[in-house]
């Protein structure tokens, strides 16, 4: 249960602060990360919910893709409308493969003030492959990748007034909105967004200046660092997929719940990989598709937990599972035939030969509360 | 008065006359984080030494625990089904999992002493 960094764990800007918050580091996606504080993940959990968490996300790749047309060209990759973002806004999107599978899940934002230029937000495990992916389809765009900027997200009510004594104006944005600010003569970029939830923020910021920062939101009464065991159960309450569990190469956007980032004219007239399974499951449905499930009981149901019905028929999988501290009762997310995947549907997750009853919930678990003006 | 045996995988065995009370070390509960889930044996159970006797959860996963040493389930802590959170705040007293009827007293013999678990702890960091 003690991990301990393997000698190829890369630290983040903040890994120093961690050290001295107390953290319990584990390796994580190539990076030494903060799994919990010394107060534990259920207290850190509740913290974001009713005031403020900061969270170290500096392992999430960076980079921004620019050129001619770079919002065109970043369609023949993805299925969201990027073409129609307005400077400065943000929107949630999945690299595709060809057969439609989600190669990683991605937020693109339009850079205020430089319409050519997309700011892209894409998980830590797949970076790598992201960048060379954008590098090999897109040549004809520069993709910079921000090796030495950390990002920071904090999270909860409280964040816009956390966030607001450092960074003057950002409380102005909204919700998947975007802008430019400065602290301390360092460049921000500052979007309105997050994986909890709630109301709240992501900072990018040079690394140099990266401890100095999040150790003046700490200073904040409401502010605690919030590490990745809690990350993982506040996303989870938002019904939010964590990219190689609850999404991956196996599931197309349609399956996954995910239409709603598909904009109208790309879903009419297509340009993305996979454009034809995922027409095809938007006009006939998937014969398999993500649900949220409540568990009776205090027992968790999780990854790989397979789900019955009553009668003991096997119809789906868990992909996430745990917990839901905010509820009080366990949760999970995964893949089920349609025929059962309608709210209200009484199933059961099996887990270790027991069946324990659930029941077909929409999610979020947890009622968002993004801030949207 | 009991004596108490440890495991290396961080049980104990609080042992009263043939009957044994088993638990996590205080180190085992710190290391698994807030519990939000005990599975415990059926009484009457017939456990094998190293052999799975219960399953506690965090919030992040599920690990079991083995049992000491062979014996048979005689009580089961219920309390834990509504205050898992017990096992944190009192590993070694109000936290306990379970009662087992040892089969063999000598089998203790081949487990840690207070004295040899820290000891054993101190190598694991």
């Amino acid at each position: 249960m003690t991990a301990t960094p393997t000698e190829t764990s890369e630290l983040t800007p903040l890994h120093a602060l961690h050290l001295r918050l107390g953290a319990r580091m584990a390796p994580f996606a190539g990076y030494d990360m903060p799994i919990q504080y010394p107060t534990g993940v259920l207290t850190e959990h509740l913290h974001t919910r009713e005031k403020c968490g900061l969270f170290d996300v500096s392992h999430m790749g960076q980079a921004v893709l620019e050129g001619p047309n770079a919002a065109a060209r970043l369609e023949t990759l993805v299925p969201a409308d990027i073409v129609g973002l307005a400077p400065g806004r943000t929107r949630y999107t999945q690299f595709l493969a060809d057969d439609g599978g989600i190669l990683d899940d991605l937020m693109v934002t339009r850079l205020p003030g430089e319409p050519e230029s997309l700011y892209i937000v894409c998980n830590a495990s797949m970076k790598a492959q992201d960048f060379a992916l954008m590098r090999e389809k897109l040549p004809d765009l520069r993709l910079d990748v921000l090796e030495d900027r950390a990002l920071i997200a904090v999270q909860g009510p409280r964040a816009a007034d956390v966030v607001e004594g450092l960074i003057p104006g950002a409380q102005n944005l909204v919700f998947m909105q975007g802008g430019d600010f400065e602290w301390r003569d360092s460049p921000l970029f500052v979007t309105r967004s997050g994986y909890t939830g709630e109301d709240g923020f992501e900072i990018s910021l040079p690394a140099s200046q990266a401890e100095a920062f999040a150790e003046r939101l700490l200073a904040h009464p409401d502010c605690k660092p919030i590490g990745l065991g809690a990350r993982d159960s506040l996303r989870l309450e938002a019904g939010l997929c964590l990219y190689g569990h609850d999404i991956d190469t196996s599931t197309d956007p349609i399956e996954a719940a995910l239409q709603w980032s598909i904009g109208k004219r790309r879903r009419e007239n297509g340009g993305f990989p996979g454009v034809a399974r995922i027409q095809h499951a938007l006009k006939d449905g998937a014969a398999r598709v993500r649900i949220g499930l409540v568990l009776e009981g205090k027992q968790p149901a999780r990854e790989g937990a397979e789900i019955a019905t009553p009668g003991g028929e096997i119809v789906g999988k868990i992909t996430s599972g745990g917990p839901a501290p905010s509820l009080g009762k366990p949760v999970a997310m995964g893949y089920v035939a349609r025929e059962f995947s309608a709210a209200g549907t009484e199933l059961a997750a099996i887990v270790r030969g027991k069946a324990l009853p659930a029941r077909v919930t929409k999610t979020p678990f947890v009622p968002n509360r993004y801030f949207k003006g | 008065m009991s004596t108490i045996r440890y495991t290396k995988d961080h049980e104990y065995i609080a042992v009263d006359g043939d009957i044994g009370t088993v638990g996590i070390s205080d180190h085992a509960q710190h290391a698994l984080g807030d519990v939000v889930f005990v599975e415990l044996p059926a009484i009457g159970k017939k456990l094998a030494a190293g052999g799975e006797a219960a399953v506690v959860e965090s919030v992040k996963a599920a690990s079991e625990v083995y049992a000491p040493v062979a014996g048979e389930v005689v009580e089961v802590n219920a309390a834990l089904e509504d205050t898992p959170a017990t096992v944190n705040e009192d590993p070694l007293g109000a936290g306990w999992f379970m009662k087992i009827r040892i089969a063999d007293k000598g089998a203790l013999d081949g487990l840690m002493d207070e004295a040899a678990y820290k000891e054993f702890l101190k190598t694991l960091d």
